[in-house]
């Protein structure tokens, strides 16, 4: 028997379009802002599915893998300080390593510790050593540069080529070089004996030592190769921004990772990268346009969360499984007929939402839509925006029938070719 | 003259002030199938999660070829060649019949916790699997999800997770409970081939079964051996028919 190829060619489309998207992304638009917003969605795909290692395939809810991310960050930085003050010489292309050394030494001290007890043990002591270290690196400024944070010029000497990282499209394409080694890199992790011993693990912890597995070594191995991984994404962070703050170590970087990841949806590889996208998107997009993002940011996770537990990944690998089978023509009028009430009653909400925040926060009922002027005080406006959404309520309950009657039928048919 | 395969000495175990197990003396010959019987509650079980080291013993040495096992841990008595199944059903579920069977056999080939190696290139590993998902007679099920076999698959795969590894002593708790009888025949079957020339040791409840496997039985009432011996002695022994037999008898 021969080995399967490791390349063959579905592998190898999917994996090329995922690069192309990745080199012509910045070609898109010249602005900064597009560029940094695509350096953030590369950072955050790396560090999300560092933590989809631990979530995903061990089965180890953590509450605090910011420390790997944020310490990985401080050491890349306190690296790029001393390489500018000449103390040794690494080339800014290769720091990222030195935060992935930093968060795979971190996991090595902390993983013995954390990884004693899976669950919800594991959870809890994740949740402490998180705030642990946050906490703790205020009481050591000089590492972590106290309040202000630390901060140091990525622009160190005349470079090759001259590829000086200063020009932000140049760094985009170090973070994105980096970013794809890794999540191939993590790719391939998964599909190692390790890899699957880890999913054993997650599955039956028990069964897995009655296989001769120490499932604590295994545990252990997944959150040192998980850290390396986000203390990578730290470093890539580090030189984006060029400053670290005590931030980057807190509660909300270790809670956003698990949205990103649940979002996405942590039973596919490839969900975190979608939950990544997706959050940050919403994190600098959507923030820029309205305050309420953040409620918009807690809707869509209740929404996931009720709708879609296996995350937008779900829904995605359902929807290919179907279109692969060729039924998924026989939904398309189904999916058409309820847009209309999603966007009658999306749009009702965002009305609504949006026009609360300015009376509450900003005092002002004024609000500007697509160039006209809205006014909240006015009866009329209220009486509209309430029809909106129960005339979208009402529809949305006839036709979700009709969507879940055509998906029934839909799997019906498919079982029966299944079994002739 | 060698080592039993498997020895239980003076072994006891309580769980707070309740004794379960009572000075449990047993020898299990190298390529025996012994089974051991008794009414519910008699400790059956918790023989086997002694031995397997699932629970510490409370006092007593276990031996499995002549090498004091009672202290050390479950992967590393199954590192030395025993293995068990479970009574309820103990598989990974969200992994397909194939990765089940494999992750049984990839610490037997010595990979260990790589993850420096590609794991569909480890033909080893996949031979190894898929042999064993035949013997089991799940072939057509390679690529399911465990989950989403029946009771009697899943039972087929718990047996054939024991065995992939390779494990010379075998431990199967009530292989056949909860099976209608076409299935237990099959399922004997099944086991008699699996286990050839291994070392058997099983709890079970259905009488056929045991008498029809086992070579020799030990007879488990409230915590203590109260006989060991081949099918026919057992049977003729007196204080186990009182104990357990008659009342079996009573109910079939």
């Amino acid at each position: 028997m021969k080995p399967p190829p490791l390349l063959y060619p579905r592998r190898v489309l999917v994996w090329g379009v995922y690069l192309a998207a990745i080199l012509v992304a910045p070609l898109l638009s010249r602005s900064g802002y597009w560029l940094s917003l695509l350096s953030q969605v590369a950072v955050m795909t790396v560090y999300a599915l560092s933590f989809n290692m631990l979530l995903g395939q061990t089965g180890l809810l953590s509450f605090g893998h910011a420390v790997y991310y944020g310490l990985g960050a401080m050491i890349t930085m306190h690296a790029l300080i001393a390489v500018n003050q000449h103390v040794f010489t690494i080339p800014v292309t290769l720091l990222p390593v030195v935060g992935g050394l930093g968060g795979l030494f971190f996991g090595v001290l902390l993983g013995y510790v954390t990884t004693r007890r899976a669950g919800t043990t594991f959870a809890m002591i994740s949740l402490g050593i998180g705030e642990m270290v946050a906490a703790s690196s205020l009481m050591f400024p000089a590492f972590s540069g106290g309040e202000g944070g630390l901060s140091s010029n990525r622009v160190v000497g005349k470079g090759w080529f001259g590829i000086t990282y200063g020009p932000q499209i140049q760094i985009y394409y170090l973070i994105a070089a980096w970013a794809f080694a890794c999540v191939v890199a993590m790719y391939a992790l998964s599909q190692t004996p390790l890899g699957r011993i880890a999913n054993a693990v997650r599955d039956n912890p028990e069964r897995a030592e009655f296989v001769g597995y120490n499932p604590q070594v295994v545990r252990f191995l997944m959150v040192v190769l998980a850290g390396f991984f986000a203390g990578v994404a730290g470093g890539l962070t580090a030189l984006n921004y060029e400053i670290v703050t005590a931030e980057s170590l807190h509660a909300y970087t270790s809670g956003i990772v698990i949205m990103m990841a649940f979002v996405g949806g942590v039973g596919y590889f490839f969900g975190p990268i979608i939950g990544a996208l997706l959050i940050t998107v919403l994190q600098m997009v959507v923030s820029s346009i309205t305050a309420a993002w953040l409620f918009y940011f807690g809707l869509m996770f209740l929404m996931v969360v009720l709708y879609a537990p296996g995350g937008v990944a779900s829904v995605v690998v359902e929807h290919r499984r179907l279109w692969q089978a060729g039924v998924l023509g026989k939904l398309a009028p189904a999916y058409l007929l309820a847009a209309l009430p999603v966007l009658l009653v999306g749009g009702g909400v965002v009305a609504v939402v949006e026009m609360v925040y300015r009376v509450m926060k900003e005092q002002s009922a004024q609000l500007r839509v697509f160039g006209v002027t809205v006014d909240a005080t006015r009866g009329l406006f209220w009486i509209a925006v309430a029809a909106a959404i129960a005339l979208g309520v009402l529809l949305l309950r006839k036709v979700g029938r009709t969507v879940s009657d055509e998906r029934h039928r839909v799997y019906a048919t498919l079982r029966q070719e299944q079994r002739t | 003259m060698t080592a039993p395969a498997l020895r239980m000495v003076d072994v006891c175990k309580s769980f707070g002030r309740t004794e379960i197990l009572r000075d449990v003396n047993l020898s299990v010959e190298r390529g025996e199938r012994h089974a051991i019987i008794g009414p519910n509650g008699a400790g059956k079980s918790t023989l086997f999660n002694l031995v397997s080291a699932r629970f510490p013993v409370s006092s007593g040495r276990i031996e499995l070829n002549g090498d004091d096992i009672t202290e050390l841990r479950a992967f590393e008595i199954n590192r030395r060649g025993l293995s068990r199944s479970f009574q309820i059903t103990n598989i990974f579920h969200n992994l397909t019949v194939f990765d089940n069977v494999r992750c049984a056999v990839l610490w037997s080939l010595g990979y260990r916790y790589a993850f420096w190696r590609r794991l569909s290139a480890l033909m080893d590993a996949s031979a190894r699997a898929d042999e064993m998902i035949d013997r089991i007679g799940l072939r057509r099920r390679r690529d399911a999800l465990a989950s989403t076999l029946t009771y009697a698959e899943q039972r087929a795969l718990e047996v054939g997770i024991t065995l992939a590894g390779g494990a010379e002593v075998v431990l199967l708790d009530e292989p056949t409970a909860g099976m209608s009888r076409s299935e237990t025949e099959h399922a004997v079957s099944l086991i008699r081939r699996v286990t050839e020339g291994k070392t058997l040791v099983m709890v079970e409840h259905d009488m056929g079964v045991v008498f029809g496997l086992a070579d020799r039985v030990s007879v488990l009432v409230y915590g203590r051996i109260i006989a060991t011996g081949t099918p026919a002695e057992i049977r003729a022994n007196s204080a186990v028919q009182e104990a357990y037999l008659g009342t079996s008898r009573a109910h079939a």
